[in-house]
């Protein structure tokens, strides 16, 4: 078996294991745990894709997590719209602000830290917007009515949540593959280790990463979506703050970027840190911050390929 | 329309604000010059320096503008210590570690205040916060006259140390050319921490100069890091003279623009100006070609 069919059954045997899980486990937190494992690893993929396969940084993947919130919730809330389509749209909603960011960046040739601060920049931009327009609730944020129904997709049990972060995340690992074995995959990864030769090989630098941040964006707005069915809310600063952006870029970072399985690493570490940190530590606020701070300096000082480089080879 | 009336205090208001932030502009600027990254943790920097401000008043009761060779020193060795002891270990010559690792430095420097102090915002009261004086018929708070001459004389300072002395030459030399400098025997490492330590010298300065008029929380920085940011882009990666004048140039629009448009809506402006110059003009307004 080589090496793509390898991931690929890896893959299919990590669904079959979650969806397993719900008939094995019964205790709600470790089902919590696994939603939110879940979560971040479909974050983290959203971030790798444009950062570890496209080697373009950004602080700010936070535009595009709100972007899908604020859809999904203001669809909901404000038009009616059943979630299951309200989903969809805020997939897209989320690829059009990719595409729209990346044509204003790229364009004008911003990579590096320009890139990483004009991203910076637009997620702040519309957190200002978020605070201040009626129609997103201005600060006080958006509430979903409860409705415990598959039809308005809040289910009684968590394992319908479970499943459907399962099916999103899913998606972010068939897309990662679908990077490491394509035509396109290999175009995206030239542009990210030297973008002048791979023009010069007749490769549209600006149109590969183009499609890598649309991609990337969908799928940080599809973890947006998510967010606000399990919380029922979102305001401003969760939808546009730094946090969320850090966790997405930490997930990938710590698990390996560039790799298909790095952001699911990266996310157990991650949650189960943050579980460590609210149990030993006591539950003040910044604790868990403190720590992702201190992390993501000792990964890149010890281990700059994340755990997924450990192993030696690029899974 | 704006009433000139009200517009030219107004501006006065917004070059005294801007000096200050051209302060921490020529920090940042200078960081980027020579190290060639951006500094993320220079927001989360200029917080310690002002809770430090805060402290050393509250605790000692010593007044900010005379916490100024304590602040100053401070600051400069703390970055002298970072730059050695984490972020140029951590590099691995590649600039986007850097980048990452003082993204990581800044969060946890601002989460380990709100651990510590809470995110209560506090303020110092000294005599002459309230005070005011009449410039040209408009009326200027005192502190922030004496904030606009501090900012003014510490980047004279600066500018002398970089023009005039072996320490500036040695950081020119490197900006320019490290592998070159290396050859002719400058140790860029030293060069690169003493660059870092002074950028954070620059915010113990501001610190002193913000405090009798401003505050502190945990996130203070937030709010200066993205102005900083705008001026540095504004004036040229790297220029001191595009730095501060893009500091007063951002401190005049954030001034009007929050009399326009109204506080929340104002500080889009900056944001709007700082995309708008990254997307056209990424060598700045005063820059040359990077």
């Amino acid at each position: 078996m080589d090496s793509g069919m390898r991931s690929l059954a890896l893959i299919g045997a990590f669904v079959l294991v979650v969806l397993a899980l719900p008939l094995f486990v019964n205790s709600g937190f470790l089902l919590n745990l696994a939603i939110m494992v879940l979560y971040t690893t479909l974050i983290g993929q959203a971030w790798n894709i444009l950062g570890g396969f496209g080697g373009q940084f950004s602080f700010g993947h936070a535009v595009f997590f709100g972007t899908g919130a604020y859809a999904m919730a203001v669809l909901q809330v404000n038009f009616g719209i059943s979630p299951w389509l309200a989903l969809p749209c805020a997939i897209a909603l989320g690829a059009l602000v990719g595409l729209l960011l990346g044509a204003l960046s790229f364009r004008y040739g911003l990579k590096g830290s320009y890139f990483a601060l004009v991203t910076l920049a637009f997620a702040e931009v519309f957190r200002i917007l978020a605070n201040t327009f009626d129609f997103t609730g201005a600060g006080v944020g958006l509430q979903l009515p409860l409705q415990e129904s598959v039809a308005s997709m809040q289910f009684a049990t968590k394992a319908g949540y479970l499943y459907l972060v399962l099916l999103l995340a899913t998606a972010g690992l068939l897309i990662a593959w679908w990077l490491k074995h394509s035509r396109y995959g290999a175009w995206l990864a030239a542009v990210r280790d030297n973008e002048d030769s791979a023009a010069a090989l007749g490769v549209n630098a600006f149109r590969v990463k183009l499609v890598a941040i649309s991609i990337s964006g969908a799928l940080m707005a599809a973890g947006g979506a998510f967010y606000v069915q399990l919380f029922h809310y979102i305001d401003p600063h969760i939808a546009y703050g730094t946090a969320v952006s850090v966790e997405a870029l930490l997930a990938a970072i710590i698990g390996g970027m560039g790799t298909i399985f790095g952001p699911l690493l990266g996310a157990i570490v991650l949650q189960g840190l943050s579980e460590l940190t609210r149990n030993y530590l006591d539950s003040a606020p910044g604790v868990s911050l403190i720590v992702y701070g201190a992390l993501l300096v000792l990964i890149i000082m010890f281990m700059p390929r994340g755990i997924a480089g450990l192993s030696g080879r690029r899974a | 329309m704006l009433d000139p009336a009200i517009l030219f205090p107004s501006i006065l208001n917004g070059l005294t604000t801007g000096a200050v932030y051209a302060l921490i502009a020529l920090g940042l600027t200078l960081i980027y010059g020579v190290l060639h990254i951006i500094n993320f943790a220079h927001g989360a920097a200029l917080m310690v320096a002002l809770y430090g401000v805060y402290f050393l008043h509250r605790k000692l009761g010593i007044d900010p503008y005379m916490s100024l060779p304590i602040m100053v020193p401070a600051m400069f060795v703390a970055g002298y210590a970072l730059y050695r002891g984490v972020i140029g270990r951590a590099s691995h010559g590649k600039d986007e570690n850097i980048l990452l690792v003082t993204l990581g430095i800044s969060i946890m420097l601002e989460n380990a205040a709100l651990y510590f102090f809470k995110s209560d915002t506090l303020t110092i009261e000294t005599s002459y916060t309230l005070s005011t004086m009449s410039i040209f018929g408009a009326m200027i708070s005192v502190p922030k006259v004496v904030a606009f001459a501090g900012a003014l004389v510490a980047t004279a300072v600066l500018l002398l140390i970089i023009a005039k002395t072996d320490l500036g030459r040695a950081i020119r030399a490197c900006a320019k050319e490290r592998q070159g400098a290396r050859l002719v025997g400058i140790d860029v490492e030293h060069v690169f921490a003493m660059s870092f330590g002074i950028g954070l010298a620059c915010l113990g300065a501001a610190a002193c100069f913000l405090l009798p008029t401003y505050y502190v929380n945990p996130q203070v920085g937030n709010g200066f890091v993205l102005i900083a940011f705008t001026i540095v882009v504004l004036g040229g990666m790297g220029s001191f003279t595009g730095a501060l004048l893009g500091g007063f140039l951002i401190g005049v629009v954030e001034s009007v623009g929050g009399l326009a448009l109204g506080e929340s809506l104002g500080q889009i402006g900056i944001f709007v100006i700082f995309i708008a110059v990254l997307l056209f003009r990424p060598q700045g307004l005063f820059g040359a070609r990077a």
